[in-house]
């Protein structure tokens, strides 16, 4: 018993510093969005800046919500998302450094092909909205407090139909991920607000299409942002800032411009170099 | 339904190219969930031992909680497990969160209340048959509790199974904590959620297929060792 037992300790103890020593020296942990890392975007671009700096990128790519909750916490050391009141209040709060445009990329609604509220090929996305409410044909929406899902509310607001009152009717809240609403909205023929890399790159897209896109109002512009190393002294300020310098610089830009899905451009890098 | 013939032509093409990013992937998650089973097979297994020899206050409550705590939610210990390690919790200063490390606790956590109900139950009926036995030869719970475990082995391998079968498969804990960073924390489960987000059915299926073989492949070996020693102890 004795022997079996300190056979497993030694097993324990191997495994465990086993995982220790994988770990590079040099990294920084960015909290991301599920939207630009199932595009495939960091995994093109990313090695490109690791290449250059010895740096490794750690992306754990969640909710904008759940992003800006893991940053707040001290748990990342930059953050890349999509919704820009909440990365300015959180700048402003004082958990942000300074926040930089990146680049941006839109949202479509895509629906069945039937298109039972007839929206397809409308530009104006609130409109689009306002006929799907008054079909009352399915929506699925992410109800996840994502930067899509309150770019959605802010279109339902501007369409002025109140949708946490149908909630479980036709407008059905999946409380996940971008993939997982559209394998959902998929099943249940609804139409979906999402950003258009997931869709491009996404694989199980049934009969669904883009039906409505074009509106201005869909714009979706990413910033980056350095978490104070003042709120947590253990952020890697500087090699964050690399990352930061690199990514809006002309040649991340470049990188960002270059990422192509089937000869399609998922971003269009828009960074101003000296502040935004 | 095509993605069925997808799913195992992507399992086929995935195992036989020796994929760099799957082999990567079956290690870490090999490495968390052996390693999670093996400091809960260590805590587990004398606590449910002890639960079951001895007599104090409160005994039956413990046994209660020890069966119900089988079924803490993945996704809940995840949650818990992340708020300690996290920046702002108390055990913020060690930076464990987003490593194996932080992975193998959550699963720690989930594994070990396993180990110790069943192994609390094989104890438990070993000792009703050998009590009188042992108390004849001077022996109380204290020195029991070795031999019985060693005696009962055998048997104790199927709580060290189901162990294992609860870390390999849960997903809800590792993506909390592990945070799913590719080449970092990135096992199998989490591999496959990804997938599944991706719209990538028949790949996340494939995935699955190779998790499912895997688990067959460790619980037969464990089948032949078990009947290797068990023929040499004859």
């Amino acid at each position: 018993m004795l022997k079996a037992l300190t056979r497993m300790v030694v097993a324990a103890a191997f495994v465990i510093s086993a995982g220790s020593s994988l770990a590079a020296d040099s990294f920084i942990t960015v909290a991301s969005t599920t939207s630009t890392a199932n595009s495939g975007l960091f995994d093109d671009v990313l090695p490109l800046f690791q290449k250059k700096t010895g740096i490794e990128v750690r992306v754990v790519a969640v909710g904008t919500g759940q992003a800006l909750k893991l940053a707040r916490n001290g748990d990342a050391d930059v953050l890349f998302v999509h919704h820009k009141p909440s990365e300015e209040a959180f700048v402003a709060d004082g958990f942000g450094i300074e926040r930089f445009d990146v680049m941006y990329n839109d949202f479509v609604i895509v629906g069945p092909m039937a298109d039972p509220a007839g929206v397809a090929g409308m530009r104006e996305a609130a409109a689009a909205l306002e006929k799907v409410a008054g079909a009352q044909a399915p929506f699925a929406s992410r109800g996840d407090d994502s930067g899509t899902h309150k770019k959605e509310l802010g279109l339902w607001k501007t369409a002025g139909v109140d949708v946490t009152a149908q909630s479980g009717t036709w407008y059905r809240e999946t409380g996940s991920g971008m993939g997982a609403t559209l394998n959902t909205g998929i099943g249940m023929d609804a139409y979906i607000l999402t950003d258009r890399g997931t869709w491009l790159s996404f694989k199980n897209r049934g009969d669904h299409k883009v039906l409505v896109e074009g509106d201005p109002v869909l714009f979706n512009q990413y910033g980056v942002i350095l978490v104070n190393p003042e709120k947590h002294p253990h952020v890697k300020a500087e090699l964050g800032q690399k990352f930061i310098d690199w990514v809006i610089s002309a040649e991340g830009q470049k990188a960002i411009g270059a990422f192509k899905i089937n000869g399609e451009q998922l971003f269009t890098p828009n960074a101003s170099k000296g502040g935004a | 339904m095509t993605d069925f013939g997808a799913a195992f032509a992507a399992a086929f093409r995935l195992v036989v190219t020796l994929d760099a990013n799957l082999v990567e992937i079956v290690l870490l998650s090999l490495r968390v969930s052996l390693g999670a089973v093996a400091i809960a097979t260590l805590i587990g297994m004398p606590l449910g031992a002890i639960v079951a020899l001895f007599r104090f206050p409160g005994r039956t409550g413990a046994v209660v909680v020890l069966n119900a705590l089988m079924g803490l939610p993945p996704v809940v210990v995840g949650l818990i497990v992340y708020l300690l390690l996290s920046r702002a919790g108390p055990l913020g200063v060690l930076g464990l969160l987003f490593t194996p490390t932080a992975m193998v606790i959550a699963q720690v956590i989930l594994v070990t209340p396993i180990i110790a109900a069943l192994t609390r139950q094989v104890i438990d009926d070993l000792w009703g048959e050998y009590a009188e036995q042992l108390r004849s030869l001077g022996a109380g719970p204290a020195q029991a509790l070795p031999t019985l475990l060693w005696d009962g082995r055998f048997t104790l391998l199927i709580a060290v199974l189901a162990g294992f079968g609860r870390a390999s498969a849960e997903v809800g804990a590792v993506m909390i904590v592990g945070g799913n960073i590719d080449h970092v924390t990135r096992v199998m489960t989490t591999a496959i959620a990804l997938e599944v987000s991706k719209g990538d059915l028949a790949l996340a299926l494939g995935l699955g297929l190779i998790l499912i073989a895997l688990s067959l492949g460790i619980n037969g070996t464990a089948y032949v060792l078990k009947g290797a020693a068990q023929w040499r102890s004859v």
